[in-house]
């Protein structure tokens, strides 16, 4: 019999701690796809970061190293540097990359750190409980803004590739979402991309990821689907921001 | 003519890393450490390495953590207020096990302080830096020949140990210029890295290199583990200098470039009968309290000289346990104590043992 | 028998130069030496010294509280380190730009106009080397050809020009 679905080899066989609705399982999938598929667990060195994926370290079938809140860019650039030849990723939520780790991020991207990044974003901290992130909406209603993001007092939520694609050593910014079947499509091209720019040595790739968190969010899996769609795509439109490819094309 | 090359003390290091094949350097610049770094951004591309500036401590700590999680012999360096911004990372490493070194060329503080030498560090040094019940193997060279010598020893302890060492310098020795001899370094037995992040090759099981343990069971048992190895360095890598100790009544206890100016103080007591010795320190963790402890027997008082407001003198109380009492003589905010300054001292000293 | 020399002016002088080149010389020919400067945003235009210590046996503190031999060569270090000089030592004064005698009896003194004999023989930025010449004469610490080849060491054949400014820099001072 013909197998039609089947665990990437390098997803790990083991049970994910996300909660049920979350879509950082449909990410990690996509991720190992894109491992197994350019035949590259071997050389592959990911970076775990802090936050709900604090374990993804548990996930993935390569080599794993966990780093402090926000330094994952800068961990992927010590094993980089010293391994040139080696795949590594980070993989990153917002508050890790767009808060405590935003010196991190920029000057690794920069620099043109020829590493990849996976960055979830689903606009609060899951791990902790659901407090306002960097990238949490205006208005939205976090534990730690109860009457919601107000810009006067919790200033205004940052645009992350946006702000990246400013920067020269960036080869791809893109962001992506996984809330439909074709989007979750478009997402893994871009992950691929993304890996594929590091076999080709062409610098800094970061993968923004919209995310659902229905429990912090308080809503089921398919309305938080709903949501994200409704609030977070205006605000953080889907879309490659940069992409050297597509320039030298031009 | 000899082979000795006159250096500075930050260049010291920096030769001395490469020599032992540290090929691999991140940093940020501060005073009065920089030579360090630009020695590296000079000499590292020419053995094939690499001298990185990072945006800040934090990011070249963490940059020092991937090179070491992935195999690499790595040194980082700063100067104190750079340490305390790099102690978040030494956590990760000690709880990680990585082996690294990490050089303080301490100056003045607390805050931005000044930028004159002081050993105001020791506590932090000592005390493990950073969170978490943890250690750090600290070295504190005299010269600029140690700064070498103990450069290279700091990493094969680091490798064989599996954790951080530091080299604790100050501004004077980082900045001072002596003859290094690079030939006569002792080099120790390395074991191999079978758990280092560097691609599996398909070859064997998945190495993660973590220090998150949820379950605070495992958790505790991870660090007894590490414990019993600092169990092991405690009792065998303790060292120090002993200098006209055998007959003294009065001993001072100084590491750094202040054991050498208590030696000079010293050697003029000597010449006015005093019987006065020094205990040096080398390593002050593991503190070398055996060596302390038995002079304690026959000496009659303690003198901890050092430039902070005595931190190091803890350490000696608890090592002479009430044998003698414990004095201290220190200067701060950079101030470096002079050998007349310390004479006065031993000369009190002398006097209120003779009443 | 132990020697400690300290050198002062403003940066941009070869204060420490004049120290390396001390420092050097006396470890080619096996001694123990240490070499130790002021640093930081002083040194840039400010005062610059640095301590040389060269011994025989194994040298304690490396900073000088009294030298042997002192080279001011300026009016600032002039004022803050005569009075430290060790009795019986010596003390070279650039007289060009130090207009003070010393009413010290007890030590040996120098002028020598080094900026002004620099400048008369078209090797203006050559005083500290001229001043290491009149150390050289009037201490004996190092036999003057070998010293010479020492100071030249560390200069490329390529800079044919720079070679001789140094070596009529050091006669100057030795002979004056």
């Amino acid at each position: 019999m013909k197998t039609v679905f089947d665990r990437p080899h390098a997803l790990s066989d083991v049970p994910l701690h996300y909660c049920p609705g979350c879509t950082h399982g449909i990410i990690h999938r996509l991720v190992a796809e894109v491992i197994d598929e350019l035949g590259i667990e071997g050389q592959t060195i990911g970076v775990a970061s802090v936050g709900c994926s604090v374990f993804s370290y548990n996930y993935f079938e390569c080599d794993m190293v966990q780093a402090a809140h926000g330094r994952a860019p800068a961990v992927a650039t010590g094993i980089k540097r010293t391994h040139p030849d080696s795949f590594v990723f980070t993989y990153q939520g917002d508050g890790d990359l767009a808060a405590i780790g935003t010196a991190e991020t920029v000057h690794a991207a920069t620099r043109g750190e020829n590493i990849t990044i996976i960055f979830v974003n689903n606009a609060i901290y899951g791990m902790t409980g659901g407090q306002m992130a960097p990238t949490t909406l205006l208005g939205q209603v976090t534990t730690t803004s109860p009457y919601g993001r107000d810009k006067a007092i919790q200033g205004n939520p940052i645009r992350v590739c946006e702000m990246l694609s400013t920067l020269d050593g960036v080869a791809l910014a893109s962001r992506v979402s996984v809330d439909t079947p074709k989007n979750i499509i478009a997402a893994k091209k871009q992950i691929k991309k993304a890996f594929e720019n590091q076999r080709d040595k062409k610098g800094f790739s970061i993968v923004e990821v919209l995310s659902t968190c229905p429990t912090n969010w308080g809503m089921s899996p398919e309305k938080s689907l709903e949501w994200l769609r409704e609030n977070m795509m205006p605000q953080y439109p889907l879309g490659t921001y940069k992409d050297i490819d597509a320039k030298e094309a031009e | 003519m000899s082979n000795k090359v006159l250096m500075k003390g930050t260049e010291a290091i920096a030769q001395a890393a490469i020599e032992c094949g540290c090929k691999y350097y991140f940093g940020y610049p501060i005073t009065p450490q920089t030579e360090l770094s630009e020695y590296m951004a000079k000499k590292l591309p020419k053995v094939g390495g690499l001298c990185l500036q990072a945006e800040s401590e934090v990011a070249a700590i963490n940059m020092t953590l991937g090179a070491a999680a992935a195999g690499t012999r790595v040194i980082t360096s700063s100067s104190s207020p750079g340490i305390s911004l790099k102690s978040e990372g030494i956590s990760y490493m000690a709880g990680c096990d990585l082996p690294c070194v990490i050089v303080n060329v301490q100056r003045g503080g607390p805050g931005l302080g000044g930028i004159q030498p002081s050993q105001q560090d020791y506590y932090q040094a000592t005390r493990g830096v950073g969170h978490g019940d943890l250690r750090l193997l600290v070295l504190a060279p005299s010269s600029v020949q140690e700064m070498a010598q103990l450069t290279v020893e700091a990493f094969d302890m680091a490798d064989i140990y599996r954790m951080p060492a530091m080299i604790l310098a100050d501004g004077a020795l980082g900045q001072m210029m002596e003859p290094v001899d690079f030939d006569s370094i002792p080099r120790r037995d390395i074991p191999e890295k079978p758990w280092a992040a560097c691609g599996h090759n398909n070859e064997r099981k998945k190495n993660i290199v973590n220090s998150l343990y949820i379950d605070p069971q495992v958790l505790e048992n991870v660090v007894d583990e590490r414990y019993k190895r600092y169990d092991v360095i405690e009792e065998t890598e303790a060292r120090c200098e002993e200098y006209l100790c055998e007959d003294a009544d009065i001993v001072l206890v100084s590491f750094g470039i202040t054991a050498r100016i208590c030696k000079t103080a010293i050697k003029a007591a000597r010449e006015e009968g005093i019987k006065v010795g020094l205990i040096r320190p080398i390593t002050l963790w593991p503190f070398p309290k055996k060596n302390i402890a038995a002079i304690a027997e026959n000496a009659k008082v303690f003198l901890s000289v050092e430039m902070s407001k005595g931190q190091m003198i803890d350490d000696v109380r608890l090592a002479v346990n009430g044998k003698a009492p414990v004095h201290f003589y220190g200067r701060t905010g950079g101030m470096i104590p002079t050998p007349e300054a310390v004479l006065e001292n031993i000369k009190k000293l002398a006097e209120e043992i003779n009443a | 028998m132990t020697t400690s020399i300290l050198f002062s002016g403003f940066g941009g002088q070869g204060i420490l130069f004049s120290g390396k080149a001390m420092a050097k010389s006396a470890m080619y020919e096996g001694k123990q030496v240490s070499w130790l400067p002021s640093y930081g945003p002083e040194m840039r235009g400010g005062a610059a010294n640095c301590s040389v210590i060269i011994s025989d046996e194994e040298i304690g503190a490396p900073i000088i509280s009294n030298p042997d031999v002192l080279v001011a060569m300026n009016l600032p270090s002039y004022d803050k380190f005569e009075p430290t000089v060790k009795a019986d030592g010596l003390m070279i004064v650039d007289s060009s730009l130090v207009n003070k005698k010393s009413e010290r009896d007890d030590i040996k003194v120098c002028y020598i106009p080094a900026t002004a004999l620099a400048s008369e023989n078209g090797i203006d930025g050559m005083a500290n080397v001229i001043v290491l010449g009149q150390i050289l004469k009037l201490t004996g610490m190092f036999d003057y050809d070998t010293f010479l080849s020492y100071l030249l060491k560390g200069i490329p054949e390529s800079k044919a020009a720079l070679i001789e400014k140094n070596k009529k820099a050091l006669k100057l001072g030795y002979d004056f």
